[in-house]
């Protein structure tokens, strides 16, 4: 059983259910009045960044367990809660996704000019099911806030997409669900074997070693499709290139994080056994999702195709921080989770601030860019220096503690992934070249210069991508108690037998039983 | 030969801060406000926070040499878990002497940029940039840990990246400014993994701990693909990877010439005299361990020597002022990197210091001529030059007295430092000394010869630009950019006077200085011969500066006496001398070898065979296969979600039989 200390008040409730009250707002403001329920919106994704910020102020930080913790009975047949809690793995999450919502409605603000009341309620209702993703201590309830997000993103691009949002959307649909499907039969399992669906206790069971690993498997298929990892990675250029703005940097910004924190949180410290036995596989997997997703950059033709595709890349390092299952590994996981919700959210912003003025992604539609609009071309060259991971910007401290991380481990996967490093900075500065160097193109002559809004929206970003490559401390300080807990336990279930040797072993026991 | 440990103090100095913070401010104060606010007064700041930084520096360094070295850090910058690493400070004599040099290299080539970039629409940008440059490049020498080191060194890249690309409407500016950041990356992989390697044998990235037990790994071994390596060879090798990238040694030199695509300022600073000169500053700065590593003491020898070969015999054939400059850059680190290579550090500082003057010299002469030029369609090329010694008397005389530095004539600075790493490989205790000294003395034949030729085709004869200058006269460039080649010229005299060495009267007072942190190298008179080492140092002596001489003598039989000799070469070896024109086709190789393959790999296989057929044929298949199956088991029209449905709930139901009852 992992340390719980109670909440004095229900502050992760009120992160929660403040989005919903919000949308229930937006519900009863006629839909003529398209400024009142913008600013709604703003308003109450605004507060409820505000009532956020005490988990950066009161959060425990030499508290390895789960705080904040509400605990309701909910199904009583079941046996299944209302329970939330945070820990250092999952408390900056929290914070990012209260901080994106806002910044959504701020660059969505002249963007979305149809249906405005069912997309800004859409969005607050994203943003609650998410923030109740990373508090959620109970599997039921985590798979049922899991499966509501999913709701209002397919919505948010099936009906304000671009043209071929139809088909974007079926695909994301189908990956998710598919993946899911398979983590509620594991869930299911879990429940049937063990007989709660608390997860503070799960994550100190000891589940046999086979059952472990298909568990292992089927929760895999839930999470690597969020990530997503290589080869189920192709509904995310689809679905981030279709998407409108907001749904873009959301999902960028903190959905596909929830395939790695689902990992972090269930994966890891569920199944220890499966964990250690599968770590080479996953980094095999990781390996190629950072090399396949950088040399796929250097083929595409559309702007937010290519970031899409560096989302790949990036959340391949991610997983191999995760999967190098050292301290530096997997706290350089969870900082490069943050970062790459910033960066990368920032980068899809950036796309939209020109899209709005140009209606065009594809990349040969610009150039000489930073002279029709050089303060746009300053802030996108920060966050492509931040994406390629220079020193000082916040990429560089997660890249760093990843592969520093890896090394320890398996030396010869930081080798392979080191590799990123250099191809990230091709295609990162190919396109900038691209899009902002060289002569101007007569189809952007005259673009008029960034907005104060849309000016204000990125500045948050700015302002993270310097404070975490300058002063990472403030934020890794959070995660070191949490993570070494976790690595601790699967450690502790080691060493085991090999998987090649455990299917030698089944098969036996299926043939000759 | 350890730096002794003991006299770093972590309470002194700590003003030092300010040598890079100064600049820091100023670049990010005249970045904010430079468009809007401040514009053509933009230079002031920058200007006179880096003349700050210049007078503290030299306080530094005057505590320095009175025994005061600090060690301290500002601020933990990296905190995970087993690793702790501060932005922090490390004043010795090495860190002193850079941050001298660089600041006030920094502060003349400020001065001169305001005339040279005057009227240019990006001048708050230029002077934001160099400033930042600035700061980055003293965080990098002033660097007490290797993660700050790799701090400063990507630091540099991006300004030299920002500066290249500086006319970033202009494709060859764009592509030289991408190609330096990406070579370089190269480069820093290989760093990065010896930066790791570091971290996994000493658990600490702070220079004291690595270099205080640098020994006990000295007979440590490691299996890298069923060999066992030597740990000090594997990491300084991968360290070295570093500084091939960022020196623009042999195979990574393909950027610096390029690089000449940014503002001339820019070349002379950070092309030339500083950024450079970063990884013979880690090299020099790791020592301890290259000197565990005969093999790496090897190959920085042999890259040194290759460069410093190559890079010789490409500049005489190129028409543009600053590549041949450029091309004498890399041969010149290569002699700093033949000095490390056979162990006299000391002596490839040293070279790194003088160099830094009259290499920033020599360029800042090339950009007083390009600025007169830049009326023609390319103001870079010599042919078009000739006789500008009437029109610019004092760039002609100053760009003179580089000229003499480089070619290593006594009495100027070059002679004394070339001359050093001359004697030194060949006196020293490595086998591959004697050679290393062979080529160093040929190039500096082809070094004279080079520069001389630059001297009597830009200044002497006849001005052959008129047409393209549409009969304006050329004229001397303004004070603001004369005033710091004369002052810089003054470096490039007297800078090697810091070092004469003994055999010539002098003390050698920069050896003696750097001794505790570079110590000495061993000395080894060749067996076999008759000659005291006085004696044998000053026929070594002799050699060079006769090669000097006839170097110089060539350059004016052909450019002046008899120029029907210059189509000579071109004439009667025409494939050889087009390959030299063409640089060993480098860039050739390179596009060939690793840019269309990679390329190719992107787009057709990554992007379309696999991605397009394979992953995506296979989930769209999955529906059609579902659908024949479906057909054949029942008349069943419906669109393909429900298909999916159907599909996942059986095969959830098979799995959850399977998991709950199998187990």
């Amino acid at each position: 059983m992992v340390d719980l200390r109670l909440a004095d008040f229900p502050l992760l409730s009120l992160i929660i259910w403040l989005p919903v009250a919000g949308a229930a707002l937006l519900f009863v403001i006629p839909r003529s009045q398209e400024a009142l329920i913008k600013i709604v919106a703003l308003l109450v994704a605004l507060a409820d960044f505000a009532v956020s910020l005490p988990l950066w102020f009161h959060f425990d930080r030499h508290f390895s367990g789960f705080q904040f913790v509400e605990k309701h009975t909910w199904i009583k047949a079941l046996g299944a809660h209302y329970f939330l809690g945070v820990d250092g793995i999952s408390v900056l999450f929290i914070l990012l996704s209260a901080l994106i919502t806002v910044l959504c409605i701020l660059i969505s603000w002249e963007s979305i000019t149809d249906k405005v009341k069912e997309f800004y309620i859409a969005l607050l209702l994203t943003s609650a099911a998410m923030i109740g993703v990373f508090c959620a201590l109970d599997l039921l309830l985590f798979y049922v806030f899991w499966e509501a997000m999913l709701i209002p993103m397919y919505l948010i691009i099936g009906i304000w997409g671009g043209p071929r949002r139809l088909y974007a959307t079926i695909k994301f649909v189908l990956y998710t669900l598919l993946g899911s499907v398979l983590m509620l039969i594991g869930i299911i399992v879990i429940y049937l074997k063990i007989g709660t669906f608390e997860v503070p206790t799960l994550m100190r069971m000891g589940l046999p070693y086979g059952l472990q690993v298909l568990l292992f498997l089927a929760f895999f298929a839930a999470f690597a499709v969020k990530v997503p990892m290589w080869p189920v990675h192709t509904w995310l250029p689809d679905a981030h290139t279709e998407a409108p703005t907001a749904g873009s940097v959301i999902l960028a910004g903190i959905l596909i994080k929830m395939g790695a924190y689902g990992f972090l949180r269930f994966s890891l410290s569920f199944f220890p056994k499966a964990t250690l036995a599968l770590a080479v596989p996953m980094l095999v997997l990781s390996i190629i999702a950072i090399i396949y997703g950088a040399l796929a950059c250097l083929a595409q033709t559309d702007l937010k195709r290519l970031i899409a595709y560096s989302s790949v890349s990036h959340m391949g390092f991610v997983t191999l921080g995760i999967f190098s299952l050292t301290a530096n590994g997997v706290e350089g996981a969870i900082l490069q989770m943050i970062n790459h919700g910033v960066v990368t959210g920032a980068l899809f912003m950036c796309v939209g601030i020109v899209y709005d003025r140009t209606h065009s992604r594809e990349i040969s539609y610009y150039g000489g860019l930073a002279t029709v609009m050089p303060i746009y071309a300053a802030f996108f060259m920060v966050f492509t220096m931040a994406s390629i991971g220079l020193p000082g910007t916040n990429g560089f401290i997660g890249e760093f503690l990843i592969l520093l991380g890896t090394f320890q481990a398996k030396k010869w996967a930081t080798v392979f992934a080191a590799t990123g490093v250099i191809l990230g900075a091709c295609y990162m500065l190919w396109l900038y070249q691209r899009v902002f160097c060289q002569k101007v193109n007569p189809n952007i002559a005259g673009l008029p210069e960034m907005k104060l809004r849309e000016l204000v929206s990125l500045l948050p970003m700015l302002i993270l991508v310097l404070w975490i490559g300058i002063y990472p401390k403030s934020f890794l300080s959070f995660m070191h108690p949490s993570v070494n807990g976790l690595l601790q336990h699967v450690q502790a279930a080691g060493p085991v037998t090999s998987i090649t040797q455990l299917i030698k072993e089944g098969l036996h026991a299926i043939l000759f039983a | 030969m350890h730096a002794e440990t003991a006299r770093y103090a972590s309470e002194a100095l700590h003003y030092v801060v300010w040598v890079p913070g100064l600049p820091l401010l100023a670049s990010v104060i005249t970045l904010l406000f430079g468009r809007r606010y401040i514009r053509d007064k933009a230079h002031w700041l920058p200007c006179l926070a880096v003349f700050g930084s210049f007078l503290l520096s030299l306080k530094v360094l005057w505590a320095v040499i009175h025994g005061t070295w600090a060690n301290f850090d500002l601020f933990t910058w990296m905190a995970a878990s087993g690793i702790k690493v501060g932005v922090g400070f490390q004043i010795d004599p090495l860190s002193a002497m850079m941050l001298a040099m660089v600041t006030s290299l920094s502060f003349l080539i400020h001065v001169y940029s305001i005339g040279y970039m005057a009227d240019d629409p990006g001048y708050y940008r230029f002077f934001s940039y160099i400033s930042l440059f600035t700061f980055s490049m003293l965080m990098l020498v002033s660097a007490n840990n290797f993660l700050q080191l790799y701090f400063g060194w990507e630091a540099v890249g991006l300004c030299s990246y920002l500066l290249i690309g500086f006319w970033y409407e202009k494709k060859s500016a764009a592509d030289a400014a991408k190609k330096a950041f990406i070579v370089n990356r190269f480069g820093d992989f290989g760093f990065a993994l010896g930066v790791f390697l570091v971290f996994v044998f000493f658990g600490s990235l702070y220079y004291q701990d690595v270099f205080a037990r640098v020994h006990e790994i000295a007979h440590a071994r490691l299996n890298l693909l069923g060999h066992s390596v030597a740990v000090p060879t594997l990491i300084a090798l991968l360290l070295f990877c570093g500084a091939l990238g960022k020196s623009a040694q042999f195979p990574l030199h393909v950027w610096l010439p390029d690089a000449m695509e940014g503002p001339t300022p820019v070349s002379a600073l950070i092309h030339a005299a500083t950024m450079v000169t970063a990884g013979v500053f880690m090299v020099a700065r790791c020592h301890s361990i290259f000197e565990l590593s005969p093999v790496a003491m090897a190959v920085v020898a042999a890259a040194g020597t290759i460069t410093c070969f190559m890079a010789a015999t490409i500049a005489p054939t190129q028409f543009d002022i600053k590549r041949v400059i450029a091309y004498s850059t890399l041969s010149q680190l290569g002699y700093m990197f033949m000095a490390c290579g056979v162990g006299a550090f000391a002596a490839g500082m040293f070279h790194l210091f003088t160099h830094a003057y009259f290499k920033a010299l020599l360029f800042l002469g090339a950009g007083s001529v390009i600025h007169i030029m830049h009326h023609a369609p390319d103001p870079n090329d010599m042919r078009y030059m000739g006789g500008l010694k009437r029109y610019m008397p004092i760039t002609y005389w100053t760009f003179l007295i580089a000229s003499l530095s480089i070619s290593g004539i006594p009495g100027f600075a070059g002679f004394f430092s070339k001359d050093e790493i001359l004697a030194s490989a060949f006196f020293s205790a490595y086998p591959w000394g004697r050679w290393v000294w062979f080529v160093g003395t040929f190039v500096a034949f082809l070094t004279a010869f080079y520069s001389f030729r630059v001297v009597f085709m830009a200044f002497h004869g006849e001005f052959r630009g008129r047409e393209v200058l549409h009969g304006k006269e050329p004229h001397e460039s303004p004070w603001v950019m004369t005033i710091p080649l004369m002052l810089i010229a003054i470096g490039a005299v007297f800078s090697g006077w810091v070092g004469i060495p003994e055999v010539l009267g002098g003390s050698n007072h920069f050896a003696r200085f750097m001794a505790p942190v570079l110590g000495h190298p061993e000395v080894h008179v060749p067996e076999g011969m008759a000659l005291s080492e006085k004696t044998l140092e000053f026929l070594l002596m002799s050699i060079s500066v006769l090669a000097g001489l006839l170097g110089i003598g060539l350059a004016w039989l052909v450019y002046i006496k008899k120029p029907s000799l210059q189509t000579l070469l071109p004439r009667r070896v025409p494939h050889f001398y087009r390959y030299l024109y063409r640089k060993w086709y480098w860039d050739e190789i390179y596009y060939y070898l690793i840019v269309r393959p990679t390329l190719w790999v992107a787009e057709t296989f990554v992007g379309l065979i696999v991605d397009t057929f394979v992953i995506e044929g296979t989930v769209n298949g999955l529906p059609a296969t579902v659908r024949v199956v479906g057909s054949g088991l029942r008349r069943f029209q419906s669109g393909v979600v429900q298909y999916y449905a159907l599909f996942i709930a059986f095969g959830a139901l098979a799995l959850f039989i399977l998991l709950h009852y199998y187990f």
